[in-house]
């Protein structure tokens, strides 16, 4: 008998998103210097301090090497090959409504299913279109604005609202923090900041498509969201590129900031283009997100379905300064055909009873290797501080890897951390028990990787549950044939 | 005719297990396939199922007249065969009856009936739970996760009241129950005596046997059927044991 159901073969690929958009570019030669920092900076018609900042950050970086400490392995990058600005050509610079984009840029949403017209959008989500290196649009600024809460692209902020941008940029993730955040201060060209005033619970999600078009560049994005005391915001990013031979990267900053009693809560469908199966092309992600619980009573949690990518490197972090603030981080990340993905996250005990989370899902299949990499760094002054970690992984096949890697700071005695991992197959028990029940393998192996998500996907806004669903059955597509 | 299986042999790792069984399963009629430890009961049955590692090297098998060993396990499931595994696996996180609702969907899809709707079939789950003697609050649990080993199987036989399978082939369902779970397990396969669906039995002891009449009771012993009789076959079996058929096979 042949063995259609071994899961050996689970191994295809479709990846929906890998079009490229024919559309006129600026986009500067590439290369990295002090004038391509000024370039950026001026066609943005920055404040002094920006771009101050940025060269600061520009000469720090020449100083610093690529970390090496992650379980990741590909050939060094070419800095100087990149290029570091690509704009869709447009009349003019700066916000524009919707009638002032490009009918390709709608279009190319719309192909994505994320249509831009707001007749036509989810109800009750905002969305800031981010292509390359700018913002195209964001939606529903108006219904926002009513409420007080500023929900714009990074660059309509700095025009718009120097101030709170001087005041929080960096001071999450402050520009020496780490290479790839250190690049990302020096070059950055949009992203989206969210500012929820005192008090607002803010009436719709919000969300930002990142699409990596044009072919040798970078993406640079940062955002910034600030919650103000007592405020409520959900926030939601996805992510694609197209399908090309070439590995691009992409190193955002994302920061976050929760005063007193505010609440962020801030989730990721990651589905960067992740190479073929063989392992050519796709994108390197390395970004470095933080959350400041600055405030006492406040609540940040991170919520991620890591798809794509070739390789990722992330791990969203919490500082839980104010008292009894609350930190979570659920994560699903999947790694097919040779994809590496080391992320985790750091929850940094500070204040008196701050309390951590962290439940991590990893599945591994084809020739992939993913890690699990934490820190629970309790300070002496963290009275009564909590963390429950589980760590989770799947492997599917005998060629994929799954490491974890745990690390555990603990300065004050009376805290109480509690961790537990565990690793498992999919097996061909458990595969031949769905097929007996009349499911096909694709539809159990579906079934039995939706099960061990489940706690993560219930996190997830409702409105995104369900892509999160699809797009990781999309990404395991073939891995059981 | 629902089943028939002609001079079957069957490798594991090229051991030959089975070597040369006939079966012919009658609708309405219930088959008991007895036998020592090793003779090749379990592997008949997952044969039957399709599972992978065993392999079929002479022989054919027929079901309501098709070839059941060009089908897929799937196939044959949506075709109406069902497997009470002896070692029900644990899959976690997945709901229990959320996997039934996709299996029992499957097989309609399969006979181009609509999907069922979720009201009508709660009401199903509900009355064969009642049945099976299984609580709510196991209905939402992950599918055998944390179950104990009769909660298992009722769980398959639960699982087979609501998918009414053409054909059943409970592998050992009956071990390690207690009295009052093998009378309830008993029950559930009466409910579905119909006089049309088939149903082997695979069994180490006959004490099954005295709440599910069989209709046939096959020996099975090196690989072969080598006695077959009714009821009453069962209870010599139990009082002198296989060494008789067994020696006079040899």
């Amino acid at each position: 008998m042949n063995n259609p159901g071994t899961i050996e073969d689970l191994v295809g690929q479709k990846y929906r998103h890998g079009f490229v958009t024919d559309i006129e570019s600026d986009t500067i030669p590439p290369g990295l210097d002090e004038d391509v920092i000024r370039f950026i900076s001026a066609k943005k018609r920055e404040p002094a301090f920006l771009l101050e900042w940025r060269l600061k950050s520009f000469r720090h970086w020449l100083t610093r090497r690529e970390p090496a400490w992650a379980k990741l392995h590909h050939p060094p990058i070419d800095y100087q090959g990149i290029s570091y600005y690509s704009a869709p050509r447009s009349r003019g610079d700066g916000p524009r409504s919707i009638e002032d984009v490009d009918p390709k840029l709608l279009e190319t949403y719309d192909k994505l299913g994320i249509p831009l017209h707001e007749r036509a959008r989810l109800a009750g989500v905002a969305v800031d279109a981010v292509f390359d290196s700018v913002s195209v649009t964001t939606t529903f600024q108006e219904k926002l604005a009513k409420a007080g809460v500023i929900f714009c692209s990074f660059s309509e902020a700095v025009q718009k609202h120097p101030a709170l941008v001087e005041a929080y940029l960096g001071s999450v993730v402050p520009y020496r923090d780490n290479y790839f955040a250190t690049l990302n201060s020096a070059v950055f060209s949009d992203g989206s900041f969210v500012y929820v005033p005192k008090g607002v619970r803010c009436p719709m999600e919000l969300s930002s498509y990142f699409r990596i078009n044009a072919a040798k560049t970078g993406q640079f994005e940062r955002t910034l969201i600030i919650a103000d005391e007592g405020s409520h915001v959900s926030y939601l990013e996805g992510c694609t590129a197209p399908q090309r031979d070439e590995n691009q990267l992409h190193a955002a900053v994302v920061e976050l900031i929760a005063l007193r009693g505010a609440e962020i809560k801030y989730s990721t469908v990651q589905n960067w283009y992740p190479g073929d199966e063989n392992g050519v092309g796709g994108i390197y992600n390395f970004v470095t997100k933080r959350g400041d619980c600055r405030g006492a009573d406040s609540k940040i949690s991170w919520t991620q379905v890591e798809a794509g990518s070739a390789i990722t490197w992330k791990y969203p972090s919490c500082i839980l300064r104010g008292d009894n603030s609350v930190g979570e981080f659920h994560s699903v990340a999947v790694t097919n055909h040779l994809q590496q993905a080391d992320t985790g996250t750091k929850m940094i005990h500070i204040g008196r009873n701050t309390r951590s989370t962290i439940i991590s899902k990893g599945i591994s299949a084809g020739r992939a290797q993913q890690s699990y990499r934490g820190l629970v760094k309790i300070f002496p002054s963290a009275e009564g501080a909590r963390n429950y970690t589980q760590c989770d992984s799947l492997l599917i096949g005998k060629q994929c890897g799954a490491h974890t890697f745990p690390y555990m700071e603990i300065r004050n005695p009376g805290a109480v951390v509690e961790h537990e991992a565990t690793t498992s197959k999919i097996s061909d028990d458990q595969l031949f028990y769905c097929r007996q029940r009349g499911l096909s393998a694709e539809d159990a192996v579906n079934v039995i990787v939706n099960g061990f998500c489940k706690q993560v996907f219930r996190e997830l806004p409702m409105e995104f549950a369900v892509e999160a669903q699809n797009l990781l059955n999309v990404s395991l597509e073939g891995a059981v044939g | 005719m629902l089943l028939e299986v002609d001079n079957l042999h069957v490798s594991v790792a090229g051991t030959p297990i089975l070597k040369g069984l006939s079966l012919r399963v009658g609708p309405g009629e219930v088959h008991a396939i007895m036998g020592p430890n090793g003779s090749g009961k379990s592997t008949l049955a997952h044969v039957l199922a399709g599972r992978e590692g065993f392999e079929v090297t002479a022989g054919t098998i027929r079901f309501r007249g098709r070839d059941l060993l060009a089908m897929s396990p799937e196939e044959r499931a949506r075709e109406g065969v069902f497997l009470g595994f002896q070692y029900p696996v644990e899959i976690p996180g997945v709901n229990n009856i959320y996997l039934l609702r996709a299996a029992l969907n499957a097989q309609r899809k399969h006979h181009g009936q609509p999907e069922i709707d979720a009201l009508q079939f709660m009401r199903v789950v509900k009355e064969k739970a009642r049945l099976m003697q299984l609580g709510e609050q196991f209905m939402s649990r992950g599918v055998n996760e944390g179950f104990s080993g009769g909660e298992k199987k009722r769980n398959e036989i639960f699982q087979m009241t609501i998918l009414e399978p053409a054909l059943a082939v409970l592998d050992e369902t009956d071990s390690g129950l207690d009295i009052d779970a093998l009378k309830v397990v008993a029950q559930g396969v009466n409910s579905l005596r119909d006089g049309k669906r088939g149903f082997v039995l695979v069994t180490h002891y006959q004490r099954l046997l005295a709440h599910i009449e069989p209709d046939f009771v096959h020996v099975l012993a090196g690989g072969r059927i080598v006695r077959t009789g009714d009821r009453s076959l069962a209870l010599d079996l139990e009082a002198r044991g296989y060494d008789w058929l067994t020696a006079a096979n040899a």
